[in-house]
């Protein structure tokens, strides 16, 4: 799996903090997603997946 | 066949108002109408209270797709949007910036995302519990008596809490609740809402300019140093920006709380396993919100060029309001969408905080204060329940924003 992110267009909803935590953060100034983990282990697909779908503003992409 | 001169073609019915009455005796369901609407006629035509017409979106699938698509524009003053029935802030002047789009929009709400992030919310969490729990205190000590549950925490927990970040005083709540539930309300008259929005403008005005002389360390005097005076925005944003997160900040937690703990109360199943399960209850909050989905009269969008949505061709320059609480209950997304299931795998999938560029900006917060709200009131009062018949209950179906006036419990 690899991430990318269209992080322009992100509206810091913050609901992939709360799905993968150990794969995105906000930056502090604004509250812009962060990907800590472009390539995460299979263990976090899931919550990565749910965490794209659930995204508002469509930002996060999924490579598998 | 001709219609003969003495009995003209009846004029066409003119299209139904937006639903709002919850079915007899089921005051925790949507109107029943939407779930014949989401099978025949996902989009249809309402009549706003000016004669004007509408959509009305009805289907999850067509939902997020209005509301994350930018040709569906949420500026109020561009033709055609659905004015007339909104309830809130400032409408068309002096608008806040969930009435805007991009640029603008994506400009201003940055100035204050990184208030409501999640890791600045998740470090007021032991606040929020210490201020629930005071609240709690107060209430152990009129035990046997009924309280009203919405003035006793309901309400002051997340007025307390906004009141702090935005810095506004507490002690004016009473001028702020009063003139929030005015223009909330869908059944004063317009001049009674323009009457309230003038007195909130005036008071925010007031205290605005008592910042700019000392601003403080809250979200208005960061405002002010960091945006207003390098010339970044006005007075009068500062101000819109106040109306805006004051607002939007008490009345839907405080509701949210509201209809929560009556539901739990009914339901003591559910609160059992929540009590002995605490661990559960941020899934139980995204359910609870899923299934109460208390904004009742929009989100409002005026479509900016001509656009297809599942199959009905929206013109431009036509208006569109959607129907959250029917895309959280569409079984096409939700299995038995109209039970209460706090393990249900897909419950944060639901659009309570709306979806796209709009979406709640202070959603983790409403989480957070939700999750603490409603898991110590499951801990500290087992045995509240409902001081009079739930149908003697006095519900919103008169607000914008769903929930109980009053909500008299006791234990």
């Amino acid at each position: 799996m690899n991430i990318t992110l269209d992080a322009d267009k992100c509206c810091a909803a913050g609901q992939c903090v709360l799905i993968a935590p150990d794969v995105f953060d906000q930056r502090d100034e604004d509250g812009v997603v962060v990907l800590l983990d472009a390539a995460p282990p299979a263990d976090q697909h899931d919550m990565v997946r749910e965490a794209a779908a659930i995204c508002p503003a469509a930002v996060i992409q999924v490579h598998e | 066949m001709t219609p003969s001169p003495a009995s003209p073609a009846p004029a066409p019915a003119a299209a139904p108002a937006l639903p709002v009455q919850p079915p007899q005796g089921c005051p925790f369901d949507p109107p029943a109408e939407f779930a014949r609407l989401r099978t025949e006629a996902p989009l249809s035509k309402i009549s706003l209270p000016d004669g004007t017409e509408a959509w009305l979106a009805t289907r999850y699938a067509d939902i997020r797709a209005i509301l994350g698509d930018t040709r569906f524009s949420s500026d109020t003053t561009r033709p055609g949007y659905p004015l007339s029935g909104m309830t809130g802030g400032a409408t068309t002047e002096h608008r806040g910036f969930i009435r805007m789009d991009p640029p603008e929009h994506t400009r201003l709400r940055r100035m204050v995302t990184r208030e409501f992030m999640v890791k600045r919310v998740e470090a007021m969490r032991p606040d929020i519990q210490r201020l629930t729990d005071e609240l709690c205190d107060a209430m152990e000590k009129r035990a046997g008596q009924d309280v009203d549950l919405v003035e006793a925490l309901a309400l002051p927990v997340p007025s307390l809490v906004i009141s702090l970040l935005l810095g506004v005083p507490y002690d004016d709540h009473e001028v702020f609740q009063r003139l929030t539930g005015t223009l909330l309300s869908r059944t004063v008259t317009d001049e009674e809402r323009e009457s309230a929005r003038s007195e909130l403008r005036a008071y925010l005005h007031q205290l605005v300019s008592a910042k700019e002389a000392a601003p403080g360390d809250d979200i208005l005097g960061r405002l002010i140093t960091e945006q207003q005076v390098p010339g970044e925005i006005t007075h009068d944003d500062v101000v819109a920006f106040a109306a805006l997160l004051l607002i939007a900040g008490h009345e839907t937690t405080a509701n949210m709380i509201g209809l929560s703990a009556l539901t739990l109360m009914r339901d003591r199943e559910t609160a059992d396993r929540l009590r002995a399960e605490p661990n559960l209850i941020r899934g139980a909050v995204e359910e609870l919100l899923r299934f109460h989905s208390i904004i009742r009269n929009g989100p409002r969008r005026a479509a900016t060029e001509d656009i297809e949505i599942g199959g009905q061709l929206i013109r431009a320059g036509e208006g569109v309001v959607v129907a959250v609480p029917s895309a959280n209950r569409d079984p096409e997304v939700f299995e038995d969408p109209d039970a209460l299931d706090v393990c249900r795998p897909n419950a944060q999938h639901h659009v309570a905080f709306g979806y796209g560029i709009h979406q709640c900006l202070g959603q983790a917060l409403a989480r957070v204060e939700l999750q603490v709200v409603i898991g110590t009131l499951l801990r500290r009062f087992p045995g509240m329940r409902p001081a009079v018949p739930v149908d003697e209950i006095p519900y919103r179906s008169d607000m914008a924003i769903y929930g109980c006036h009053t909500l008299p419990v006791t234990w």
